[in-house]
């Protein structure tokens, strides 16, 4: 088995141990959702234009709370120590901890978002599409989340610096994201926005490992 | 007998306070170098450094007369036991032991049952780490050397909450490693009791 799938099996079974505590951000996601129909108004017409803006922003906080946690354990107990003499390139086990950490937070997200999608009115025929671009959003925030919490895994005050570091970064993610469930929403055709979010990931999956495992180096080293 | 790890004027600075500078050692197969030092004198920064983890601020280390860059052939044939055991604490030891022997480049033919076994977990290998003690994490942390074929044990107090059984057992492992022609750097202030084994000895803290 190679490294790779190790780390992958590993971070599953560690996963699926400490089940309770991954639900909370999905929780997080439900609830702040939940919000916005109580505190605005709960008017069909005003819940089906916000609905894009509203599932996008609860994904992104949802995501950056779940990333607080993605190498603070293994900084903790010497996991990452073991990591860097792991005779495997460093940059593909950040890589499988950043897909098992998105399989286990951001994919329940996107499979409820539809769900989420009714309570804000979002229309049916326009589900599929809000999904899918979640579904590259929120891998998209954890290959940048990732590079965030290898920065700052070392430091103690660690909490409010990641969401400073991540959500600028995050922008163009948020724009393109909405702007995709928005336009599907008004039966406008989101390709546009969803090639950009695909390339988007691409060219995350492609470079964003090399930065985490520098970040990873640079934490280590005092 | 050739060199097989050789260091050169090393120094390590943590901001402008400098823990060791001009430090030079060799290691051949079968010998042991011991680092002393009061707390604080940089004995892990060593370590850390040695093993590549931490920054080495100046010096040069060889391995088998080639300088070390990573991720090299010189990783797969290290194992380090440091301050932090390297356990996940809601895995069982048995799933710690095999995760490492599954990702090492050169791992050894012993299973998790006869390496925990050998330190006294038989009981507890299937428990989850968090829940054992300190000196059976320790002993579960120290099981990982014999998942790993490597030729140089790189130790950070390995003797820390051991009891006298475990200091034993240790003691019997680093010798066996030694006659083996294996290679080790531990850091500990208790007596090594090898025998006839060669130990070289390296005072940290002496650089100001």
């Amino acid at each position: 088995m190679s490294p790779l799938l190790a780390v992958l099996s590993q971070d599953l079974r560690l996963a699926y141990r400490r089940r309770g505590e991954m639900t909370t951000p999905l929780m997080f996601f439900i609830l702040v959702t939940m919000l916005f129909p109580l505190g605005l108004s709960p008017q069909p017409e005003l819940l089906r234009t916000i609905a894009p803006g509203v599932l996008w922003v609860a994904a992104l906080l949802a995501a950056l709370i779940s990333q607080q946690s993605l190498f603070k354990s293994d900084f903790d107990d010497g996991t990452l120590e073991q990591w860097l003499l792991i005779p495997a390139p460093l940059e593909l086990l950040a890589l499988a901890r950043v897909a098992s950490h998105w399989f286990v937070s951001g994919l329940p997200l996107v499979v409820l978002s539809p769900l989420m999608g009714i309570l804000m009115n979002y229309p049916e025929a326009a589900m599929a599409e809000m999904a899918l671009s979640l579904l590259f959003g929120t891998a998209i925030l954890s290959l940048l989340g990732a590079v965030g919490a290898a920065l700052t895994v070392g430091l103690r005050q660690s909490g409010v610096l990641l969401p400073i570091l991540v959500l600028p970064l995050a922008i163009p993610v948020l724009i393109f994201g909405a702007q995709a469930a928005a336009q599907a929403a008004r039966g406008e055709d989101p390709s546009g926005a969803l090639y950009l979010l695909a390339a988007l990931l691409v060219l995350g999956i492609t470079l964003v490992p090399f930065a985490i495992a520098a970040a990873i180096r640079v934490s280590m080293e005092s | 007998m050739t060199s097989r790890l050789k260091a050169e004027d090393l120094g390590l600075w943590r901001g402008d306070r400098c823990l060791c500078r001009g430090v030079s050692f060799t290691l051949d197969d079968g010998t042991l170098l011991q680092l002393v030092g009061a707390n604080g004198s940089g004995k892990t920064s060593l370590l850390r450094a040695v093993a590549g983890i931490g920054r080495l601020d100046e010096g040069r280390l060889s391995w088998d007369d080639q300088p070390i860059r990573r991720p090299s052939a010189y990783q797969g044939d290290l194992a380090y036991v440091g301050h932090h055991n390297g356990l996940k604490q809601h895995l069982s030891a048995t799933e710690n032991y095999l995760f490492y022997q599954i990702v090492a480049e050169y791992s050894s033919s012993i299973t998790a049952s006869e390496a925990l076994g050998l330190f006294g977990l038989a009981g507890v290998a299937d428990r989850p780490v968090a829940l054992l003690s300190m000196g059976q994490k320790r002993r579960a942390a120290l099981a990982r050397l014999l998942a790993l074929k490597a030729r140089l044990w790189l130790l950070d107090e390995p003797l820390g909450s051991l009891d006298a059984a475990g200091t034993a057992l240790v003691m019997r492992l680093l010798r066996q490693h030694l006659e083996q022609g294996g290679m080790a750097m531990v850091s500990t202030h208790q007596p090594l009791e090898l025998g006839s084994l060669p130990v070289q000895r390296l005072e940290m803290g002496t650089v100001s």
